[in-house]
Protein backbone atom coordinates (compact mmCIF):
# COMPACT_ATOMS: atom_id res chain seq x y z
CA UNK A 1 0.00 0.00 0.00
CA UNK A 2 1.03 3.10 -0.58
CA UNK A 3 0.13 6.67 1.22
CA UNK A 4 0.23 8.86 -1.37
CA UNK A 5 -1.47 7.32 -4.13
CA UNK A 6 -4.23 6.73 -1.42
CA UNK A 7 -4.51 9.84 -0.43
CA UNK A 8 -4.36 11.03 -4.04
CA UNK A 9 -7.58 8.75 -5.14
CA UNK A 10 -9.18 10.29 -2.21
CA UNK A 11 -8.93 13.86 -3.60
CA UNK A 12 -9.41 12.47 -6.95
CA UNK A 13 -12.87 10.69 -5.43
CA UNK A 14 -13.77 14.25 -3.45
CA UNK A 15 -13.30 16.25 -6.65
CA UNK A 16 -15.31 13.98 -8.72
CA UNK A 17 -18.21 13.98 -6.63
CA UNK A 18 -17.78 17.97 -5.74
CA UNK A 19 -18.54 18.59 -9.85
CA UNK A 20 -21.73 16.72 -9.26
CA UNK A 21 -23.40 19.27 -7.23
CA UNK A 22 -26.94 17.53 -7.49
CA UNK A 23 -25.34 14.21 -5.74
CA UNK A 24 -23.85 15.79 -3.09
CA UNK A 25 -27.28 17.87 -2.19
CA UNK A 26 -29.23 14.99 -1.87
CA UNK A 27 -26.13 13.56 -0.10
CA UNK A 28 -25.86 16.13 3.00
CA UNK A 29 -29.71 17.25 3.02
CA UNK A 30 -32.54 14.09 2.12
CA UNK A 31 -31.70 12.35 5.76
CA UNK A 32 -32.05 15.70 7.66
CA UNK A 33 -35.25 16.19 5.33
CA UNK A 34 -36.51 12.20 5.93
CA UNK A 35 -35.89 12.47 9.96
CA UNK A 36 -38.24 15.59 10.16
CA UNK A 37 -40.64 13.69 8.44
CA UNK A 38 -40.24 11.23 10.90
CA UNK A 39 -40.51 13.71 13.34
CA UNK A 40 -43.72 14.89 12.05
CA UNK A 41 -45.23 11.41 11.51
CA UNK A 42 -45.03 10.23 15.30
CA UNK A 43 -46.53 13.91 16.45
CA UNK A 44 -48.93 12.70 19.10
CA UNK A 45 -45.96 9.91 20.50
CA UNK A 46 -42.38 11.43 21.53
CA UNK A 47 -41.21 8.59 22.95
CA UNK A 48 -41.60 6.55 19.99
CA UNK A 49 -39.72 8.94 17.81
CA UNK A 50 -36.95 9.07 20.58
CA UNK A 51 -36.50 5.22 20.14
CA UNK A 52 -37.09 5.00 15.76
CA UNK A 53 -35.53 7.98 15.04
CA UNK A 54 -32.14 7.22 16.93
CA UNK A 55 -31.96 4.25 15.41
CA UNK A 56 -32.52 5.38 11.98
CA UNK A 57 -29.76 7.59 12.44
CA UNK A 58 -27.51 4.80 12.24
CA UNK A 59 -29.78 3.21 9.03
CA UNK A 60 -29.84 6.45 6.78
CA UNK A 61 -26.17 7.02 6.28
CA UNK A 62 -25.75 3.15 6.04
CA UNK A 63 -28.00 2.56 2.96
CA UNK A 64 -26.76 5.86 1.34
CA UNK A 65 -23.56 5.02 1.05
CA UNK A 66 -23.85 1.42 0.29
CA UNK A 67 -25.55 2.94 -2.91
CA UNK A 68 -23.55 5.50 -3.85
CA UNK A 69 -20.03 3.77 -3.52
CA UNK A 70 -21.39 0.33 -5.20
CA UNK A 71 -22.54 2.84 -8.00
CA UNK A 72 -19.35 4.71 -8.04
CA UNK A 73 -17.36 1.94 -7.82
CA UNK A 74 -18.89 0.21 -10.94
CA UNK A 75 -18.62 3.30 -13.03
CA UNK A 76 -14.74 3.24 -12.34
CA UNK A 77 -15.34 -0.60 -13.74
CA UNK A 78 -17.58 0.07 -16.93
CA UNK A 79 -15.59 3.36 -17.61
CA UNK A 80 -12.34 1.36 -18.60
CA UNK A 81 -10.84 3.72 -16.14
CA UNK A 82 -10.36 0.53 -13.48
CA UNK A 83 -8.73 -1.55 -16.26
CA UNK A 84 -6.13 0.85 -16.93
CA UNK A 85 -5.61 1.35 -13.36
CA UNK A 86 -4.89 -1.69 -12.78
CA UNK A 87 -2.20 -1.64 -14.93
CA UNK A 88 -0.21 0.98 -13.00
CA UNK A 89 1.41 0.72 -9.71
CA UNK A 90 -2.06 1.25 -7.41
CA UNK A 91 -2.60 -1.55 -5.52
CA UNK A 92 -6.07 -2.50 -4.86
CA UNK A 93 -6.32 -1.48 -1.40
CA UNK A 94 -4.80 1.67 -2.74
CA UNK A 95 -8.25 2.20 -4.62
CA UNK A 96 -10.44 0.51 -2.02
CA UNK A 97 -9.13 2.61 0.77
CA UNK A 98 -9.56 5.62 -1.43
CA UNK A 99 -12.78 4.94 -1.84
CA UNK A 100 -13.40 4.39 1.39
CA UNK A 101 -12.41 7.17 2.94
CA UNK A 102 -13.08 9.63 0.72
CA UNK A 103 -17.04 8.47 0.89
CA UNK A 104 -16.01 8.02 5.03
CA UNK A 105 -15.77 12.15 4.61
CA UNK A 106 -19.04 12.60 2.57
CA UNK A 107 -20.98 10.44 5.71
CA UNK A 108 -19.70 12.17 8.62
CA UNK A 109 -20.57 15.01 7.14
CA UNK A 110 -24.19 13.85 6.32
CA UNK A 111 -23.81 12.31 10.01
CA UNK A 112 -22.88 15.81 11.78
CA UNK A 113 -25.86 17.60 9.55
CA UNK A 114 -28.45 14.80 10.57
CA UNK A 115 -26.99 14.69 13.95
CA UNK A 116 -27.82 18.25 14.15
CA UNK A 117 -30.92 18.65 13.04
CA UNK A 118 -32.53 15.42 14.52
CA UNK A 119 -30.76 16.26 17.96
CA UNK A 120 -31.30 19.63 18.02
CA UNK A 121 -34.36 21.01 15.93
CA UNK A 122 -36.72 18.07 16.16
CA UNK A 123 -35.16 17.33 19.76
CA UNK A 124 -34.72 14.00 19.80
CA UNK A 125 -33.70 12.53 23.59
CA UNK A 126 -30.62 10.56 24.11
CA UNK A 127 -29.33 9.77 27.36
CA UNK A 128 -25.95 9.39 26.37
CA UNK A 129 -22.79 11.15 24.84
CA UNK A 130 -23.78 12.65 21.46
CA UNK A 131 -20.40 12.27 20.44
CA UNK A 132 -21.21 8.23 20.36
CA UNK A 133 -23.97 8.82 18.00
CA UNK A 134 -22.39 10.40 15.55
CA UNK A 135 -19.45 7.91 16.16
CA UNK A 136 -21.44 5.25 15.51
CA UNK A 137 -23.14 6.59 12.95
CA UNK A 138 -19.67 7.46 10.77
CA UNK A 139 -18.56 4.18 11.25
CA UNK A 140 -21.82 2.45 9.96
CA UNK A 141 -21.57 4.96 6.92
CA UNK A 142 -18.32 3.72 6.43
CA UNK A 143 -19.75 0.10 6.82
CA UNK A 144 -21.90 0.90 4.26
CA UNK A 145 -19.52 2.29 2.08
CA UNK A 146 -16.99 -0.95 2.31
CA UNK A 147 -20.21 -3.26 1.90
CA UNK A 148 -21.21 -1.20 -1.03
CA UNK A 149 -17.73 -1.25 -2.86
CA UNK A 150 -17.49 -5.29 -1.95
CA UNK A 151 -20.66 -5.77 -3.66
CA UNK A 152 -20.07 -3.81 -6.65
CA UNK A 153 -17.49 -6.46 -8.02
CA UNK A 154 -20.76 -8.93 -8.24
CA UNK A 155 -22.60 -6.61 -10.28
CA UNK A 156 -21.93 -5.81 -13.91
CA UNK A 157 -24.62 -2.80 -14.84
CA UNK A 158 -26.00 0.07 -12.84
CA UNK A 159 -29.31 -2.11 -13.08
CA UNK A 160 -27.76 -4.80 -10.95
CA UNK A 161 -26.00 -2.31 -8.26
CA UNK A 162 -29.27 -0.74 -7.54
CA UNK A 163 -31.08 -4.10 -7.16
CA UNK A 164 -28.48 -5.35 -4.64
CA UNK A 165 -29.85 -2.70 -2.45
CA UNK A 166 -33.04 -4.39 -1.69
CA UNK A 167 -31.07 -7.85 -1.64
CA UNK A 168 -28.52 -6.68 0.90
CA UNK A 169 -29.89 -4.03 3.02
CA UNK A 170 -33.79 -4.46 3.39
CA UNK A 171 -33.42 -8.00 4.92
CA UNK A 172 -30.63 -6.22 7.28
CA UNK A 173 -33.38 -3.19 7.88
CA UNK A 174 -36.18 -5.71 8.42
CA UNK A 175 -34.22 -7.82 10.77
CA UNK A 176 -32.02 -5.38 12.37
CA UNK A 177 -34.58 -4.89 15.82
CA UNK A 178 -36.14 -1.45 14.33
CA UNK A 179 -39.63 -3.03 13.62
CA UNK A 180 -39.77 -5.74 16.43
CA UNK A 181 -36.82 -6.39 19.20
CA UNK A 182 -34.77 -9.23 17.57
CA UNK A 183 -35.56 -11.56 20.69
CA UNK A 184 -39.02 -11.35 20.09
CA UNK A 185 -38.45 -12.79 16.64
CA UNK A 186 -38.60 -16.19 15.24
CA UNK A 187 -35.54 -17.81 16.35
CA UNK A 188 -33.59 -19.20 13.40
CA UNK A 189 -34.51 -15.14 12.16
CA UNK A 190 -32.83 -13.54 15.28
CA UNK A 191 -30.30 -16.20 15.02
CA UNK A 192 -29.94 -14.92 11.07
CA UNK A 193 -30.17 -11.02 12.40
CA UNK A 194 -26.82 -11.94 14.44
CA UNK A 195 -24.73 -12.26 11.48
CA UNK A 196 -25.69 -9.15 9.94
CA UNK A 197 -23.39 -6.15 10.42
CA UNK A 198 -26.60 -3.76 10.40
CA UNK A 199 -27.88 -5.91 13.83
CA UNK A 200 -24.93 -4.87 15.97
CA UNK A 201 -25.02 -0.76 14.62
CA UNK A 202 -28.66 -0.61 15.59
CA UNK A 203 -27.98 -2.30 19.29
CA UNK A 204 -25.23 0.35 19.65
CA UNK A 205 -26.99 3.29 19.17
CA UNK A 206 -30.13 2.10 21.14
CA UNK A 207 -27.18 1.73 24.22
CA UNK A 208 -26.96 5.32 23.94
CA UNK A 209 -30.47 6.13 23.80
CA UNK A 210 -30.74 4.08 27.06
CA UNK A 211 -27.47 5.09 29.13
CA UNK A 212 -25.99 7.93 30.16
CA UNK A 213 -22.59 6.25 30.41
CA UNK A 214 -21.12 3.78 27.74
CA UNK A 215 -21.75 0.05 28.05
CA UNK A 216 -19.86 -3.00 27.45
CA UNK A 217 -22.23 -4.00 24.94
CA UNK A 218 -21.71 -0.51 22.89
CA UNK A 219 -17.73 -0.77 23.00
CA UNK A 220 -18.25 -4.91 21.70
CA UNK A 221 -20.66 -4.00 18.39
CA UNK A 222 -18.59 -0.43 17.92
CA UNK A 223 -15.44 -3.03 17.71
CA UNK A 224 -17.54 -5.83 15.77
CA UNK A 225 -18.22 -2.53 13.35
CA UNK A 226 -15.53 -1.19 12.89
CA UNK A 227 -13.53 -5.20 12.67
CA UNK A 228 -16.55 -5.67 9.53
CA UNK A 229 -15.01 -2.23 7.89
CA UNK A 230 -11.61 -4.23 7.61
CA UNK A 231 -13.29 -7.56 6.66
CA UNK A 232 -15.49 -5.77 3.60
CA UNK A 233 -12.16 -3.76 2.03
CA UNK A 234 -9.95 -7.14 2.49
CA UNK A 235 -12.91 -8.81 0.34
CA UNK A 236 -13.35 -6.42 -1.49
CA UNK A 237 -9.36 -6.04 -2.58
CA UNK A 238 -9.50 -9.88 -3.49
CA UNK A 239 -12.86 -10.15 -5.73
CA UNK A 240 -10.93 -7.01 -7.02
CA UNK A 241 -9.12 -8.92 -10.32
CA UNK A 242 -6.24 -7.71 -12.46
CA UNK A 243 -6.85 -10.47 -14.54
CA UNK A 244 -10.53 -10.86 -16.64
CA UNK A 245 -11.71 -13.06 -18.44
CA UNK B 1 21.01 -8.96 -30.80
CA UNK B 2 18.84 -7.30 -28.08
CA UNK B 3 16.23 -9.44 -26.42
CA UNK B 4 12.59 -8.70 -27.89
CA UNK B 5 10.21 -6.03 -26.05
CA UNK B 6 7.72 -8.51 -26.42
CA UNK B 7 7.85 -12.35 -26.67
CA UNK B 8 4.40 -14.16 -27.30
CA UNK B 9 5.15 -18.21 -27.06
CA UNK B 10 2.02 -20.46 -27.84
CA UNK B 11 -0.35 -17.54 -26.52
CA UNK B 12 -4.23 -19.76 -26.26
CA UNK B 13 -7.19 -17.19 -25.16
CA UNK B 14 -10.42 -18.62 -24.63
CA UNK B 15 -13.36 -15.92 -23.77
CA UNK B 16 -17.07 -17.01 -23.01
CA UNK B 17 -15.94 -20.69 -24.42
CA UNK B 18 -14.52 -19.49 -27.47
CA UNK B 19 -10.94 -19.79 -28.56
CA UNK B 20 -10.03 -15.97 -29.52
CA UNK B 21 -6.13 -16.38 -29.77
CA UNK B 22 -4.72 -20.00 -31.08
CA UNK B 23 -1.62 -20.68 -30.69
CA UNK B 24 0.15 -17.20 -31.23
CA UNK B 25 3.62 -17.00 -31.36
CA UNK B 26 5.59 -13.19 -31.95
CA UNK B 27 8.76 -11.37 -30.83
CA UNK B 28 8.29 -7.39 -31.10
CA UNK B 29 11.78 -5.38 -31.55
CA UNK B 30 12.44 -2.97 -29.39
CA UNK B 31 12.10 1.03 -30.43
CA UNK B 32 9.72 0.56 -33.37
CA UNK B 33 6.39 0.78 -34.20
CA UNK B 34 4.60 -2.26 -34.70
CA UNK B 35 1.31 -2.38 -35.96
CA UNK B 36 -1.70 -4.56 -35.04
CA UNK B 37 -3.69 -4.63 -38.33
CA UNK B 38 -6.89 -6.95 -38.84
CA UNK B 39 -10.67 -6.77 -38.71
CA UNK B 40 -12.12 -6.20 -36.00
CA UNK B 41 -13.58 -9.48 -33.71
CA UNK B 42 -9.95 -10.67 -34.90
CA UNK B 43 -8.19 -10.60 -31.69
CA UNK B 44 -6.58 -7.50 -31.54
CA UNK B 45 -7.91 -5.83 -28.28
CA UNK B 46 -7.48 -9.11 -26.79
CA UNK B 47 -3.60 -9.36 -27.57
CA UNK B 48 -3.06 -6.21 -26.24
CA UNK B 49 -4.74 -6.66 -22.94
CA UNK B 50 -2.44 -10.03 -22.42
CA UNK B 51 0.58 -7.75 -23.33
CA UNK B 52 -0.90 -5.47 -20.26
CA UNK B 53 -1.56 -8.32 -18.22
CA UNK B 54 -5.12 -8.00 -17.98
CA UNK B 55 -6.09 -10.93 -19.89
CA UNK B 56 -7.08 -14.33 -18.05
CA UNK B 57 -4.57 -16.72 -20.50
CA UNK B 58 -5.62 -20.57 -21.02
CA UNK B 59 -2.20 -20.93 -21.80
CA UNK B 60 1.56 -20.00 -23.00
CA UNK B 61 3.60 -17.00 -22.12
CA UNK B 62 3.74 -13.11 -22.50
CA UNK B 63 7.52 -11.93 -21.80
CA UNK B 64 7.62 -8.02 -21.58
CA UNK B 65 10.44 -6.11 -21.63
CA UNK B 66 12.21 -9.24 -19.91
CA UNK B 67 9.41 -9.94 -17.40
CA UNK B 68 6.17 -11.34 -17.31
CA UNK B 69 3.30 -9.34 -17.96
CA UNK B 70 1.25 -8.14 -15.97
CA UNK B 71 4.08 -8.27 -13.25
CA UNK B 72 4.36 -5.23 -10.69
CA UNK B 73 7.68 -4.60 -11.85
CA UNK B 74 6.10 -4.02 -15.53
CA UNK B 75 3.41 -1.53 -14.15
CA UNK B 76 5.89 1.50 -14.43
CA UNK B 77 7.77 0.23 -17.76
CA UNK B 78 3.91 -0.09 -19.80
CA UNK B 79 1.83 2.52 -20.69
CA UNK B 80 -1.68 1.27 -22.04
CA UNK B 81 -4.57 3.63 -23.89
CA UNK B 82 -7.66 1.66 -24.40
CA UNK B 83 -9.69 2.21 -27.57
CA UNK B 84 -12.01 3.99 -25.65
CA UNK B 85 -10.64 6.87 -23.73
CA UNK B 86 -10.60 5.87 -19.94
CA UNK B 87 -10.51 8.69 -18.28
CA UNK B 88 -12.56 10.77 -15.62
CA UNK B 89 -15.35 12.22 -17.82
CA UNK B 90 -16.19 14.42 -14.73
CA UNK B 91 -12.85 15.91 -13.90
CA UNK B 92 -10.69 18.42 -15.96
CA UNK B 93 -7.92 17.75 -18.00
CA UNK B 94 -5.15 18.65 -15.78
CA UNK B 95 -7.39 16.95 -12.68
CA UNK B 96 -6.75 13.69 -14.83
CA UNK B 97 -3.04 13.94 -15.96
CA UNK B 98 -2.24 15.33 -11.88
CA UNK B 99 -4.11 11.96 -10.62
CA UNK B 100 -2.29 9.53 -13.12
CA UNK B 101 0.79 11.58 -12.45
CA UNK B 102 0.71 10.85 -8.84
CA UNK B 103 0.26 6.69 -9.45
CA UNK B 104 3.66 7.11 -11.01
CA UNK B 105 5.03 9.73 -8.53
CA UNK B 106 5.65 11.85 -11.71
CA UNK B 107 6.63 15.95 -11.17
CA UNK B 108 4.08 18.37 -11.94
CA UNK B 109 6.68 19.58 -14.79
CA UNK B 110 5.74 15.80 -16.45
CA UNK B 111 2.42 17.34 -16.42
CA UNK B 112 2.71 20.34 -17.80
CA UNK B 113 5.29 19.00 -20.46
CA UNK B 114 2.65 16.22 -21.67
CA UNK B 115 -0.49 18.29 -21.42
CA UNK B 116 2.05 20.57 -23.84
CA UNK B 117 2.81 17.49 -26.21
CA UNK B 118 -0.56 16.26 -26.73
CA UNK B 119 -1.29 20.16 -27.00
CA UNK B 120 -3.80 19.95 -24.68
CA UNK B 121 -2.28 23.01 -22.12
CA UNK B 122 -4.76 25.74 -23.60
CA UNK B 123 -8.12 22.70 -22.19
CA UNK B 124 -6.41 22.55 -19.01
CA UNK B 125 -9.37 23.03 -16.97
CA UNK B 126 -12.06 22.16 -19.03
CA UNK B 127 -13.98 18.75 -17.89
CA UNK B 128 -12.71 16.21 -20.17
CA UNK B 129 -16.86 15.51 -20.93
CA UNK B 130 -16.87 18.76 -22.68
CA UNK B 131 -14.30 18.53 -25.16
CA UNK B 132 -14.16 16.51 -28.14
CA UNK B 133 -13.77 13.39 -29.18
CA UNK B 134 -10.25 13.89 -30.70
CA UNK B 135 -9.77 15.85 -27.57
CA UNK B 136 -10.93 12.94 -25.55
CA UNK B 137 -8.51 10.41 -27.19
CA UNK B 138 -5.70 12.59 -26.75
CA UNK B 139 -6.42 13.00 -22.65
CA UNK B 140 -6.41 9.03 -22.52
CA UNK B 141 -3.25 8.93 -24.51
CA UNK B 142 -1.24 11.83 -22.30
CA UNK B 143 -2.28 9.97 -18.95
CA UNK B 144 -0.44 7.16 -20.25
CA UNK B 145 2.69 8.96 -21.63
CA UNK B 146 2.80 10.88 -18.30
CA UNK B 147 5.41 7.82 -16.61
CA UNK B 148 7.25 7.93 -19.58
CA UNK B 149 7.02 4.33 -20.38
CA UNK B 150 9.50 2.23 -22.57
CA UNK B 151 6.47 0.01 -24.07
CA UNK B 152 3.70 1.83 -24.87
CA UNK B 153 0.35 -0.02 -25.86
CA UNK B 154 -2.64 1.93 -27.75
CA UNK B 155 -5.72 0.12 -29.03
CA UNK B 156 -6.70 1.87 -32.03
CA UNK B 157 -5.55 5.40 -30.84
CA UNK B 158 -6.45 7.14 -33.93
CA UNK B 159 -10.00 6.16 -35.10
CA UNK B 160 -12.31 8.35 -35.90
CA UNK B 161 -9.62 11.46 -35.41
CA UNK B 162 -9.99 13.72 -38.31
CA UNK B 163 -6.47 13.47 -40.58
CA UNK B 164 -4.99 16.40 -39.24
CA UNK B 165 -4.94 15.01 -35.89
CA UNK B 166 -3.93 11.81 -37.10
CA UNK B 167 -0.81 13.09 -38.94
CA UNK B 168 0.30 14.88 -35.43
CA UNK B 169 0.11 11.67 -33.30
CA UNK B 170 1.77 9.56 -36.47
CA UNK B 171 4.66 12.21 -35.71
CA UNK B 172 4.30 11.98 -32.17
CA UNK B 173 4.28 7.85 -31.95
CA UNK B 174 7.30 8.71 -34.50
CA UNK B 175 9.50 10.34 -31.89
CA UNK B 176 8.56 8.43 -29.72
CA UNK B 177 9.71 5.38 -31.31
CA UNK B 178 13.00 7.81 -32.13
CA UNK B 179 13.95 8.15 -28.62
CA UNK B 180 13.71 4.42 -27.97
CA UNK B 181 10.18 3.53 -27.00
CA UNK B 182 8.60 0.47 -27.95
CA UNK B 183 5.17 1.40 -29.51
CA UNK B 184 2.75 -1.40 -30.16
CA UNK B 185 -0.84 -0.33 -31.65
CA UNK B 186 -3.73 -1.75 -32.88
CA UNK B 187 -6.09 -0.41 -36.16
CA UNK B 188 -8.68 -2.25 -38.24
CA UNK B 189 -7.73 0.95 -40.93
CA UNK B 190 -5.21 -0.69 -43.51
CA UNK B 191 -3.76 2.57 -45.05
CA UNK B 192 -2.61 3.78 -41.26
CA UNK B 193 -0.16 0.47 -41.81
CA UNK B 194 2.36 2.80 -43.70
CA UNK B 195 3.20 4.76 -40.97
CA UNK B 196 4.05 1.22 -38.88
CA UNK B 197 7.80 -0.32 -39.09
CA UNK B 198 6.57 -3.35 -38.87
CA UNK B 199 3.48 -5.03 -39.36
CA UNK B 200 1.42 -7.55 -37.67
CA UNK B 201 -1.96 -8.99 -39.42
CA UNK B 202 -4.03 -10.99 -38.08
CA UNK B 203 -7.51 -12.54 -38.72
CA UNK B 204 -9.77 -14.93 -36.57
CA UNK B 205 -6.76 -15.07 -33.23
CA UNK B 206 -4.25 -16.27 -35.79
CA UNK B 207 -1.81 -14.42 -37.73
CA UNK B 208 -1.52 -14.18 -41.25
CA UNK B 209 1.82 -12.33 -41.79
CA UNK B 210 4.71 -10.63 -39.66
CA UNK B 211 6.77 -8.43 -42.31
CA UNK B 212 7.80 -4.96 -42.53
CA UNK B 213 4.84 -2.60 -45.27
CA UNK B 214 7.09 -2.52 -48.18
CA UNK B 215 8.02 -6.52 -47.91
CA UNK B 216 4.70 -7.56 -47.73
CA UNK B 217 3.31 -5.24 -50.61
CA UNK B 218 6.27 -6.85 -52.87
CA UNK B 219 5.73 -10.30 -51.15
CA UNK B 220 1.92 -10.34 -52.66
CA UNK B 221 2.75 -8.00 -55.93
CA UNK B 222 0.17 -5.28 -55.05
CA UNK B 223 0.27 -1.90 -54.54
CA UNK B 224 -1.58 -1.05 -51.39
CA UNK B 225 -1.77 -2.68 -48.09
CA UNK B 226 -5.87 -3.41 -48.17
CA UNK B 227 -5.28 -6.02 -51.19
CA UNK B 228 -1.80 -7.49 -49.90
CA UNK B 229 -4.17 -8.40 -46.82
CA UNK B 230 -6.69 -10.15 -48.98
CA UNK B 231 -4.53 -11.69 -51.18
CA UNK B 232 -2.64 -13.27 -47.81
CA UNK B 233 -6.25 -14.24 -46.48
CA UNK B 234 -6.81 -15.85 -49.36
CA UNK B 235 -3.79 -17.61 -49.83
CA UNK B 236 -4.11 -18.82 -46.11
CA UNK B 237 -7.51 -20.05 -47.08
CA UNK B 238 -6.75 -22.18 -50.43
CA UNK B 239 -3.87 -23.88 -48.64
CA UNK B 240 -6.02 -24.85 -46.03
CA UNK B 241 -8.44 -26.35 -48.68
CA UNK B 242 -6.13 -27.87 -50.60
Amino acid sequence: MSLRIATMTVWRVLNQLRRDRRTVALLLIMPSVLMTLLRYVFDGSPMVFDHIGVTLLGIFPFIVMFLVTSVAMLRERTSGTLERLLTTPISKLDLLVGYGTAFALVAAVQTLLTCATTLWLLDLHVCGNLSFVIGISVADAVLGAALGLLVSAFAATEFQAVQFMPAIVLPQLLLCGLFAPRDSMASWLDAASSLMPLSYVVEALSEVARHAEATAILWRDLGLVVGLIGVCLVLAAVTLRRKTP
Amino acid sequence: MEAAAIAVKNLVVTRGGRRVLHQLNVDIPRGQITGLLGPSGCGKTTLMRCVVGVQRVESGTVTVLGDAAGSAALRRRVGYVTQSPSVYADLSVADNLSYFASLFGASKQRVRKTMSDVELSDSANQLVSQLSGGQRTRVSLACALISEPELLVLDEPTVGLDPVLRAQLWQQFHELADSGVTVLLSSHVMDEATHCHRLLLMRDGSFVADDTPDALLSQTATLDLESAFLALVSDRTDSQEA
